[in-house]
């Protein structure tokens, strides 16, 4: 299987990055809601997030931002635009 | 003067509570919500103070039930303690400044200030108390260091002015304050932290879920057996069983009253599981059978909880419970229910939605066996052979997955997914694992005592004036058609509505094949809960809830009995 190539106006999400690669948030593509939550929690455009982790078949993925771990829904995460180191 | 002990959570805000508090603590939940609080008294100075426990909390701009509850609570207070973990400081410090802008006096407690040292973090703390303009303390919560300064200072917390600030700016006023206080140097990984990246990892995580699942259930599997064996038994047959026998005959040994308070004596000696009696089955059940596992559940899942490996087991667990219709977390409440269906169910409070409480709790009252059915099961069915146990662990297991890939599909709403922090592993507190424990087996026993006396004493009643036998008699064509059961099988399994553990016993005696046992057996766990999780049931989903779980109960059962029936006969 050959992984689909990406075209060029669509961004890397936090859901696709791969385990260990850091990237900048760029935007939260959701309501007001997610974007509080995500902010809450110090994901929020402009911070360095690393991926820690991805669970099987779209699972959770965890990322550390600063100092803390937090474990996203692959929905949301999705939704979280990152632009790669 | 009330006090609020505010922070993000796992900051270690609950453990600076107990050391604050003692052993009069209370916890409730706040009205109309399934949040709950701890509330207790400190002494400060010559006077006393309330100190409350709010919920943890990120933000004063609410996102969730939770949030929003610790905002209400805001304006109770005269002075918040403002517990921050000083390892992440960014982030902690959002809240900070919001508490500040809202124009409350606050100290703060810089929690966790040694993990500071070992995370190559130096904090300049005159310069954050000159920028914060209020009093900071360093605190280690599990150690006890810095506590007593934290209690002198309370006096002295202020409210200097702010203006108020837009998201934006406050997020800038952070990093402004963190550029200036905090340096960082480079520091290797602990092992500690390989530990906790290894822990949710796919692969590795889940080999050390089951590891650890496994050696939770021997531990609280040992610990219970052992009390009950060594403690509470003999407690109950040496000293308790001599003070009965003697009320016995002062009651004549007979009657009404003999019969509901004590129950069948024959032969001069008490059968405390089987007797019936309030005084003898109804104080038996609940603290000879059922405290014992919900003691040695609850120090378990306390030490879980605090250590931080809860969150983790939530986020592997996560991808299959959403393909039934249930966030990571439901993981907990399922696992309580292992020991007892009760405190499993009360647990479904901490899902957020009321689709996904109702599923957990419904699955957990139809495919989760408790401890005491456990050894029921293993004690009748593992007589004819280990694969017998092995078919009705199983069924239940397929019953659970079948049942929510229905209900997710069946019940209206929607499952939020999953986004939580997850904290490092932390050395747990004993002081705050104690009274966590002590605060739960409190709730539990003044909550169950009554349920289960009243249950005991209805079962006699029902005995007593043969409505088992009329039920029965109604029952009878179902059960050894579908289920291919012997006529007498239906009292137990009537019996099972009430008491299961009482129910498979009455099974012994009835001359069944191996295969007739296991599809009792199965049919008895996933047949109604005993009559304490009816009633926590009817509490927490209402008459409507009850109805609707009853009806997949019986349904489910009936099928699954069928099935296996038409399989092993």
């Amino acid at each position: 299987m050959t992984e689909k190539p990406r075209t060029d106006g669509e961004r890397l999400t936090a859901a696709r990055m791969a385990t260990g690669q850091s990237a900048t948030v760029v935007e939260i593509k959701g309501g007001q809601g997610l974007v509080n939550r995500l902010d809450a929690l110090g994901i929020r455009p402009g911070k360095r997030i690393t991926k820690v982790s991805a669970a099987f078949m779209h699972g959770p993925v965890v990322v550390r931002v600063d100092r803390a771990e937090v474990a996203i829904g692959f929905g949301m995460a999705r939704k979280i635009a990152v632009q790669p180191d | 003067m009330r006090i609020l002990l505010m922070g993000n959570p796992n900051v270690g805000k609950s453990v600076i509570f107990s050391r604050l508090t003692g052993v009069h603590v209370i916890s409730s939940n706040y009205p109309g919500t399934t949040v709950g609080y701890t509330q207790g008294t400190m002494k400060l100075g010559e006077g006393q103070a309330e100190i409350i426990d709010v919920p943890g909390t990120y933000t004063l701009e609410p996102t969730c039930e939770a949030e929003r509850i610790a905002l209400e609570m805001l304006p109770s207070g005269d002075v918040v303690v403002n517990v921050v973990d000083a390892t992440n400081l960014e982030r902690n410090l959002y809240l900070t400044l919001q508490l500040l802008e809202s124009n409350v006096p606050v100290v703060v407690a810089l929690n966790l200030w040694d993990d500071t040292k070992h995370r190559g973090i130096g904090i300049d703390l005159d310069k954050l108390r000159e920028l914060l303009g209020v009093p900071v303390i360093p605190t280690v919560a599990v150690s006890g260091e810095g506590i007593k300064d934290l209690v002198s200072i309370i006096p002295r917390a202020v409210s200097p002015p702010q203006k108020a600030r837009t998201s934006e700016e406050r997020w800038a006023a952070v990093g402004q304050i963190v550029a200036q206080v905090q340096q960082i140097s480079h520091r290797h990984h602990t092992w500690l932290e390989h530990m906790a990246d290894a822990s949710i990892r796919p692969l590795t995580g889940s080999i050390m879920a089951l590891a650890i699942l496994a050696g939770t259930f021997v531990a609280v599997r040992f610990i219970s057996e052992s009390l009950i064996s060594y403690a509470i038994d003999p407690l109950f047959e040496r000293l308790w069983a001599p003070v009965i026998l003697r009320l016995s005959d002062l009651l004549g040994g007979s009657g009404l009253l003999h019969d509901l308070l004590i129950g069948n004596t024959t032969g001069g000696e008490i059968d405390f599981p089987g007797a019936l009696g309030l005084l003898t089955t109804g104080l038996y059940v609940e603290f000879g059978m059922v405290l014992p596992y919900v003691f040695s559940f609850y120090l378990a899942l306390g030490l879980l909880e605090d250590i931080g490996y809860l969150p983790r087991l939530a986020v592997l667990v996560d991808t299959v419970m959403h393909r039934l219709g249930l966030h990571g977390y439901a993981v907990i409440p399922t696992l309580l229910g292992f020991g007892c269906n009760v405190p499993g169910i009360l647990a479904t409070r901490i899902l957020e939605s009321k689709r996904e409480r109702f599923i957990a709790a419904t699955l957990i009252s139809i495919a989760i066996p408790c401890a005491s059915l456990q050894a029921m099961i293993f004690g009748l069915v593992g007589d004819r052979g280990v694969e017998y146990v092995l078919m009705v662990y199983g069924t239940l297991l397929a019953v659970w997955v079948v049942l929510g890939l229905i209900l997710r599909y069946g019940v209206k709403g929607f499952t939020p997914e999953l986004l939580i922090e997850i904290p490092p592993y932390r050395v747990p507190s004993r002081q705050a694992v104690l009274q966590k424990l002590w605060r739960r087996i409190r709730g539990f026993v003044v909550e169950a005592t009554p349920i289960v006396l009243g249950g005991v004493l209805l079962i006699n009643l029902f005995y007593s004036f043969g409505i088992f036998d009329a039920i029965a008699d109604a029952a009878a064509p179902v059960v050894t058609t579908v289920l291919g059961l012997p006529k007498e099988a239906v009292v137990a399994l009537i019996m099972g509505f009430l008491r299961k553990d009482v129910a498979l016993g009455l099974m012994a005696p009835l001359d069944m094949t191996a295969g007739q046992l296991v599809v009792g057996s199965v049919v008895l766990a996933m047949s109604f809960p005993c009559i304490a999780t009816f009633v926590i049931l009817l509490r927490e989903f209402g008459l409507r809830g009850v109805l609707k779980a009853t009806a997949i109960m019986v349904a489910a059962s009936l099928i699954a009995g069928g099935i296996l029936n038409l399989i092993l006969s």
